[in-house]
């Protein structure tokens, strides 16, 4: 009886569990592949402002850390205030030679699947010709385009179409 | 007072083991109709007699047929418990006794072994219950382990005989199926008969898979698949599991669609920069680029007589559906109507266009008719999309949503009858009706 009970037990906590789990809930952006730099002890934090500094890939502050752009519904015009991200990442290219990133163009779920890759891959060429206008060049860019396929969110309201349509920088050498 | 307790406990025991045991089981595709047809045809599909040796199937071809008859809304069968006779031969049919009952049409049938020896013979008559006389009197033969689809025929060649049009229910269907979220997600392309029977997963990834496009021999698939980080097209034999891949360039890849003879497909790629209609020769394996535009041109659809390809674009602003000869040239715009049409699935005789309409936040699957130049909306929303024709352009399949989860559901070209098939996990999108296979 006693093992009866337990099994009962274990199987609502693992079916509560399993419930939770189907709940949306936002997907964790994929962080960078490129390894961490190497941490060097310093007594001052780095510059925030300072794009050439890999350290502010993990600085809060900068906006080397800020990996994802988001854009108004059926459009690929980097709003005024993502301009300044883009910029950042353009400097960081001209100044590491052997950086190379995938811009990631996603749309939401409104449309159909291949306009939508369409959409996504007009959102990553948008980012891709602001950063080679910037300093970034041709070799160190690649746009993939998602189209809604990779969603962050996936409920159908305003709020969660607005996160997925974005472009998301992945850096895949620093 | 403990005894209780513990019945409950048994009780819940019980029901979650069915939980877990539905969850593992293989996802089977449920049907059930959403809109009836108040004009559907009262038929009774009486109990085959089995004369072969060994037990009859669980699924009897007569349930099976009666199950076809149903779905396609255009039919009433009977239940076979509400039959007051079970005739299995002509003299045994008491016209006058299904006249009372309200019986327009009566099958019978008797199932044998081929004096070969090998597989099954379905021997059926179709009556006019008014007329007192046969309409159809047919023998079936299919191969051992065919019984079923047997059955799909027996259906297809009744629907035919009382609606003019050949039935469909002998074909099958592909989709995709997305389980779990962010790094768990998983997509499956999946082949299942019409009925929902039998799914198998063609192929599996972690990355998405989307687009699925039959052969017209209905033997293999075209589809796209970012198993390799980027947009990319396969084409994969349905029966063997053997696969070629056929793009994968810069830009997007997408959107193949066999054309109408199977010598050329269709695709979108992107490789000068923005989505462009491309034609491949699939002998050659070269391509020929057919339209030319700064603006997303995307999923091509052929003209039955393969001679122009539809496809969407938003040259116009936003997109719309345009025609443009196969050999290229000037795309001439097809639909005038709404603010967003897109996907456009072509019926089998080229008169009518079933796209994606979308109209603020609601999509919804239309039918455009080419020659009256006119839309009807055929589903409520709110995500519709995907539309594909039945090969004898009966029903169209679609994709919608039901709450948060993509479901499939079919709707009778006419908007009267819509049929929903759920999977019991999962995303289910991306379906593509297959053609006749012969």
């Amino acid at each position: 009886m006693k093992s009866a009970w337990r099994l009962t037990l274990v199987l609502i906590i693992a079916f509560t569990f399993a419930a939770c789990k189907s709940t949306p809930e936002p997907v964790e952006a994929p962080e960078p592949v490129a390894e961490k730099p190497p941490v060097v002890e310093t007594a001052a934090a780095p510059d925030a402002r300072d794009y050439t500094d890999a350290r502010n890939f993990d600085n809060p502050e900068s906006l080397l850390s800020k990996r994802v752009i988001y854009f108004d519904f059926d459009k690929s015009t980097i709003r005024p205030e993502y301009r300044g991200i883009v910029q950042a990442h353009a400097a960081y290219l001209a100044s590491a030679g052997s950086a190379r990133m995938t811009l990631e163009g996603h749309a939401d779920e409104r449309g159909t699947r291949e306009y939508n890759l369409g959409l996504g891959e007009r959102r990553g060429n948008a980012v891709s010709g602001l950063m080679s206008a910037q300093g970034g060049r041709g070799n160190q860019l690649t746009v993939v385009s998602y189209g809604e396929e990779r969603p962050t969110c996936r409920v159908s309201d305003d709020e969660c179409w607005s996160m997925n349509r974005r472009v998301e920088i992945v850096y895949t050498a620093k | 007072m403990i005894d209780n307790v513990r019945k409950h406990a048994y009780r819940l025991l019980a029901f979650l083991l069915l939980l877990v045991t539905a969850g593992a089981a293989q996802a089977q595709l449920q049907i059930e109709i959403i809109d009836g047809n108040p004009s559907a045809l009262p038929i009774a599909v009486v109990p085959f007699q089995w004369m072969e040796a060994g037990p009859p199937p669980i699924d009897t071809v007569d349930q099976i047929v009666s199950g076809d008859l149903y779905r396609s809304g255009l039919f009433d069968p009977m239940a076979t418990e509400d039959m007051a006779e079970k005739p299995v031969d002509q003299e045994g049919i008491r016209f006058g006794t299904w006249r009372l009952m309200k019986v327009d049409y009566v099958v019978i049938g008797k199932i044998r072994t081929p004096a070969d020896g090998q597989g099954h013979e379905i021997v059926y008559q179709l009556f006019d219950v008014h007329k007192q006389e046969a309409v159809l009197s047919r023998i079936t033969t299919v191969g051992p382990g065919d019984l079923r689809f047997g059955a799909h025929r027996v259906a297809d060649s009744i629907y035919e005989a009382l609606t003019g049009v050949p039935g469909a229910f002998s074909t099958r269907i592909a989709y995709v199926t997305s389980t779990g979220l962010g790094k768990d997600q998983r997509f499956e392309l999946v082949v299942a008969d019409a009925d929902g029977f039998g799914p198998q997963s063609i192929v599996g990834s972690p990355e998405p898979l989307l687009s699925p496009s039959w052969s017209p021999d209905g033997r293999k698939l075209a589809y796209v698949s970012f198993e390799q980080g980027n947009s990319a097209i396969y084409m994969q034999d349905v029966s063997t599991g053997a696969r070629e891949l056929l793009s994968s360039g810069k830009g997007i890849n997408g959107a193949p669609a066999f054309s109408p003879d199977g010598r050329k497909m269709a695709m979108t790629l992107s490789r000068t920069g923005n989505p462009e209609i491309y034609i491949r020769d699939m002998a050659t394996g070269r391509t020929q680029q057919i339209t030319q535009h700064w603006s997303i041109d995307t999923e091509p659809a052929w003209s039955p007589d393969g001679r122009s390809v539809y496809f969407t674009s938003d040259r116009g602003g936003r997109p719309q559906i345009y025609k443009v000869p196969v050999t290229g040239g000037s795309p001439e715009r097809v639909t005038l109507e709404g603010e967003y049409n897109a996907r456009a699935s072509i019926a089998p005789d080229g008169r009518k266009i079933a796209v994606a309409q979308g109209r603020g936040n609601e999509y919804r699957i239309a039918v455009w008719d080419i020659e009256a130049e006119r839309f009807t909306v055929l589903t409520p929303g709110r995500l519709d999309e995907s539309p594909s024709f039945a090969p004898n352009g009966s029903m169209i399949l679609y994709a919608t949503r039901e709450g948060d989860r993509g479901v499939l559901s079919a709707v009778s070209a006419d908007g009267n009858v819509r049929t929903r098939l759920i999977l019991s996990e999962g995303d289910v999108r991306e379906p593509a009706w297959s053609p006749v296979i012969r």
